[in-house]
């Protein structure tokens, strides 16, 4: 019989007609006979990571950068468990994965056997969905289910445990892929309402002084043209959340960057002021709004969004729309051409003359928030603007958390989406060498970059050996502040600056050194004139990764900053400036 | 304010502990449930009630929505619906005013002695919660040595139905 299938094989078969054609991932016993059945075959090319937190960030960063569902491969207990800070990452940023996990063999289920942790039950919280898999005969269609899931309206991971006795080689079934999936429990909805839509086309038009609040709905939607269509078409000022950023083209005159706890004076205080705001694949997240009472006193909220449970959650919307960023506006541009109203060109003039009062007065490019670099004292917020300059602004950037990572989401101008590349909802650190590893693989000749910290990077360094195997020419472009910058700088603003376990007394390893043990390219920078020069090297060795340890100010603080309790226009400007 | 819950989903393992994840993830006590499979054995209907205002209701019904198990879910306590719950109390009687007594109360309340032996009676009763509430008031006095209550099940009035 032609098409009989141990469910090793069967697990390899489905993956490449899910269309999968990379798998990162680490084996282990309850996962062996599915690597056996990997490695007879030519279609899924596997990634061995040095650790399972990095194989899911790995396959959430190759997500990211191309749209598509990422996948990983683990073993039973510590491997899964490894795997749960990726997937609760993943879970957050409404991430499209599928992870499969070996588990033990059914029988042993329930017996606290070598290597088993319950992951459907542990997973429960951070997993768009789940399945234990409990037929051999059942996995292909299983597994199309998961992709399905994934990558279905509002995206997110999806893990497959699979005991290791129904993966067995002895026992062959035949194998089938389902072609066509349909679940009655699962029905995502796509269309906005239209009656829903048409109100919110009417509000948006009728606006004085409107605002588009856009988040990583557009980029997981792919919706950045239809956006950017009708923002122009109004001539309506655009801000992005962290998530959102490259959603509208960054460098454009209507954007007005990022908004939120660290985001432009310029967005805050427009969204402060707005008469409407359209709030769009966007979650009115905490780290946006501020204090929930004193948000936006004066809009009227238009929210559009694929999940229902996002809508009315934090701020109440006065217009909610269910629907896919692409299709709401899609539909919205159709509306808008058919009726007869047009925007108040002249109050939006007006609004437009405030906003760029504003922005010439406290723009993240045009105002002065820190003392200029010189000598052995580079300032962290130039290495951004340094690497701006010599990718010219083409990079894919992933990043960690901390300091640096808002660093670069206001000092890195992202024209373009799917090239910001960061942990948004969880905050990983760790994130960033990993996502970097999953992004070069989909972008083989791309400029990627990893902006990171000391503190971070060390959280999966591991990895350097991964990028070695697999010939991954990452730039990791290390702000080393030799601190826990962004705890510090809360230390300072909350805690008298008493720095509770944020340094590490002389403990940093030579990252230079560290880099060429794993077979890489150092290069340490402590002056800034020699920044550029080094970081032109640097992304001229196209075919090496390149470790470029960056010595920066410590006592650096992001700016603005929300005050805490505060509506979203209370900042600090600087350490002695606020609004 | 008590809130009742009814849900249809599929009758597979770990649907149900997802549907009890979101509550206990939040803080949020689930005050009773119950859940059987219908009259097509595929789905599980299930039926709950909890305490919250209107917006953490509202809330809930959306996130039980989104579970991919769930096929269909109402808040019953937003419309004119019937509820009804399933008592069984295991009561001490130790003489015959004690007997008496009981049966003049299980008579009231239109219940039923479903099991006896020389010194208790268990008694069956239906209906409202508030209903059996009161039984347990009423009979208190004798000696209550066990209760069992089912949790609400609820179905709405009218035409409205949840089925597939
Ligand atoms: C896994 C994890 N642990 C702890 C934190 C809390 N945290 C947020 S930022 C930060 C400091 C990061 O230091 P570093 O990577 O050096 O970046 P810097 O802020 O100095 O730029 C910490 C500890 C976190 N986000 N993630
Ligand atoms: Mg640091």
């Amino acid at each position: 019989m032609a098409n009989m299938l141990s469910g090793g094989e069967i697990v390899i078969r489905a993956l490449k007609d899910a269309g999968v054609k990379n798998v990162w991932g680490y084996p282990g016993g309850a996962a062996l006979h599915i690597y056996d059945a990997l490695h007879r075959q030519d279609d899924v090319y596997h990634l061995l990571v040095r650790h399972e937190q990095a194989a899911v960030h790995a396959a959430d960063g190759f997500s990211r950068s191309t749209g598509e569902v990422g996948t990983a491969l683990v073993t039973s207990g510590p491997g899964a468990t490894n795997a749960i800070t990726g997937i609760a990452t993943a879970y957050m940023d409404s991430i499209p994965l599928v992870v499969i996990s070996g588990q033990v063999p059914m029988a042993k289920i329930g017996q606290d056997a070598f290597q088993e942790t319950d992951m459907v039950g542990v997973s429960r919280p951070i997993v768009k969905h789940s399945f234990l898999v409990t037929r051999t005969e059942d996995i292909a269609e299983t597994i199309a289910k998961a992709y399905y899931i994934a990558a279905t309206g509002r995206p997110g991971p999806v893990v497959v445990d699979i005991p290791k006795d129904i993966t067995d080689p002895s026992y062959k079934v035949p194998y089938k892929w389902p072609e066509n999936i349909k679940m009655r429990s699962y029905q995502p909805t796509n269309k906005g309402h239209r009656g829903q839509v048409k109100r919110a086309v009417k509000t948006l038009l009728e606006a004085k002084r409107p605002v588009i609040y856009a988040g990583g709905g557009i980029i997981l939607d792919n919706a950045s043209e239809y956006l950017t269509q009708l923002a122009q078409q109004l001539n309506c000022p655009v801000t992005n959340t962290l998530m959102g950023l490259g959603g509208y083209p960054a460098t454009d005159r209507q954007s007005l960057g990022m908004l939120g706890m660290h985001g432009t004076y310029e967005a805050n205080t427009a969204m402060h002021h707005a008469d409407v705001i359209f709030a769009v694949g966007a979650r009115f997240d905490d780290r946006v709004t501020n204090d929930l009472d004193k948000f936006c006193p004066h809009a009227t909220i238009i929210h559009v969004d694929v999940d229902p449970t996002s809508i009315s959650k934090n701020i109440n919307a006065h217009i909610p729309v269910v629907g896919t960023c692409t299709a709401v506006l899609k539909e919205m541009l159709s509306i808008a051409e058919q009726l007869e109203l047009k925007p108040d060109a002249e109050a939006i003039k007006d609004w437009w003359q405030q906003i760029d009062q504003w922005r010439e007065d406290q723009g993240i490019y045009t105002a002065t928030r820190y003392e200029p670099s010189s000598g052995a004292v580079i300032k962290p917020q130039d290495v951004i603007k340094a690497l701006y300059k010599v990718t010219d602004g083409e990079a894919f950037v992933t990043s960690d958390v901390g300091q640096h990572q808002m660093f670069a989401a206001q000092y890195y101008l992202f024209d373009k989406p799917r090239r910001w590349i960061n942990s948004g909802g969880l905050g990983t650190m760790g994130f960033g060498l990993p996502a970097a590893m999953g992004v070069q693989l989909a972008h083989p000749d791309a400029a990627v970059a990893c902006v990171t910290g000391e503190g971070s990077i060390q959280m999966c360094i591991q990895e350097l050996s991964t990028c070695n195997q697999h010939n991954l020419p990452i730039k990791i472009i290390n702000l080393n502040n030799s601190a826990l910058g962004m705890v510090r700088q809360w230390q300072d603003m909350n805690y008298s600056s008493r720095y509770s376990q944020s340094l590490y007394e002389d403990s940093l390893p030579d990252f230079v050194a560290l880099a060429e043990a794993y077979g890489h390219v150092g290069i340490k920078v402590t002056r800034f004139e020699d920044l550029e020069e080094k970081m032109r090297e640097c992304f001229e060795l196209k075919d090496r990764l390149v470790f470029m340890d960056i010595c920066v100010d410590q006592s650096e603080h992001v700016y603005p900053m929300q005050m805490p309790g505060g509506s979203m226009r209370d900042l600090w400007l600087s350490k002695t400036e606020r609004t | 304010m008590k809130r009742i819950i009814s849900i249809l989903l599929e009758n597979e393992s770990g649907a149900l502990s997802r549907v009890v994840g979101l509550f206990a993830q939040r803080g949020y006590n689930i005050d009773t449930l119950t859940v059987a499979p219908t009259d097509d054995d595929t789905l599980s209907r299930l039926t709950l009630t909890t305490q919250g205002d209107d917006q953490m209701t509202e809330q809930m019904v959306k996130q039980l929505h989104k579970l991919i198990d769930t096929i269909k879910v109402v808040h019953l306590t937003e419309d004119l619906h019937i509820e009804c719950e399933l008592m069984l109390v295991k009561i001490k009687v130790a003489d015959n005013d004690a007997r008496a007594e009981i049966s003049r109360s299980v008579e009231i309340f239109r219940g039923h002695i479903v099991d006896m032996t020389a010194s208790t009676y268990t008694v069956q009763l239906a209906g409202d919660s508030d209903k059996l509430d009161a039984f347990i008031d009423a009979v208190r006095e004798v000696g209550i040595m066990e209760v069992v209550r089912s949790g609400v099940s609820g179905i709405s009035r009218g035409d409205k139905f949840l089925r597939v």
